[in-house]
């Protein structure tokens, strides 16, 4: 498969992910967006890997998904304690850092 | 077309179509499943690349740990269809406008790109007795930092998660 495919491909899934994190308004979909851009970047990284043959694009894609292990544990942490004080995971609710 | 190509479109599809399911179903649940679904679309894509050893850790890391955490806490919360909040027309529709601008900007951009697809063959590159001995040769600095980042995660999420 050409690399452009998989350019594309990554692309797609990324754009995907800044749609849904600009459409919903439910924080939790907005996290699982994030997941799915990171996801993508990971998709590019490992095809560049492939093409080039270099093993240290494979080596970063696993710290990515590391470090994306400890960000979904502390992020769902805080929006479980956000809940428990406001009740709701809106968006529009959880904005007292605007004002 | 041969059997690699096949493959190549059907999971294409399969990550692009779950992809916007998680975007679009309205029950929170059914966007976790289709998440997992487009996490296992792109694992067979690694497994398509020779990446084998990603494909697993993908599958265990993301599918099996962080979306497990994910419904844990959609369930915990009680979330489902008739709670969820909406935001209006005018906003899912700039949403959805600035994406696909985004995308069109991006695809503009690497239309022209050559393809070197002669540089595309197979390499066992992925396989994990080569990543490995790069991981603890190379890279065994980072990996024990990443160590202590998973410690101090775990420890800041028990301090932001218990009760006062």
């Amino acid at each position: 498969m050409p690399i452009q495919y998989y350019l594309f491909l990554s692309m797609a899934l990324f754009c995907i992910g800044i749609m849904g994190t600009l459409m919903r308004r439910n924080a939790i979909i907005i996290f699982m967006c994030i997941e799915l851009m990171l996801n993508a970047v990971n998709l590019l990284l490992v095809a560049f890997s492939k093409m080039y043959a270099d093993p240290s694009a494979q080596i970063f894609v696993f710290f990515i998904m590391v470090v994306a292990a400890a960000e979904v544990a502390v992020g769902l942490a805080i929006i479980v304690m956000m809940y428990r004080k406001v009740h709701s995971v809106d968006i529009n609710i959880l904005n007292r850092l605007k004002h | 077309m041969e059997i690699h190509e096949i493959l190549f479109w059907f999971l294409t599809v399969m990550a692009l179509g779950c992809g916007l399911g998680v975007i679009l179903s309205r029950n929170p649940i059914s966007s976790v499943l289709f998440l997992i679904a487009t996490f296992f679309a792109i694992s067979g894509h690694y497994i398509l690349m020779n990446a084998q050893f990603l494909a697993i850790v993908n599958i265990i890391v993301y599918a099996g740990a962080i979306m497990v955490l994910f419904l844990f806490v959609i369930m915990l919360m009680n979330l489902n269809a008739d709670t969820e909040p909406q935001k209006n027309r005018l906003i899912q529709f700039a949403g959805v406008l600035s994406g696909g601008i985004l995308f069109l900007v991006i695809l503009a951009a690497l239309r022209t790109t050559t393809s070197n697809a002669a540089d595309f063959t197979s390499t066992d590159i992925g396989l994990m007795k080569n990543l490995g001995k790069v991981l603890f040769t190379q890279y065994v600095l980072p990996f024990e930092i990443s160590s202590v980042l998973f410690l101090s995660a775990m420890i800041g999420a028990i301090v932001i998660g218990k009760k006062e």
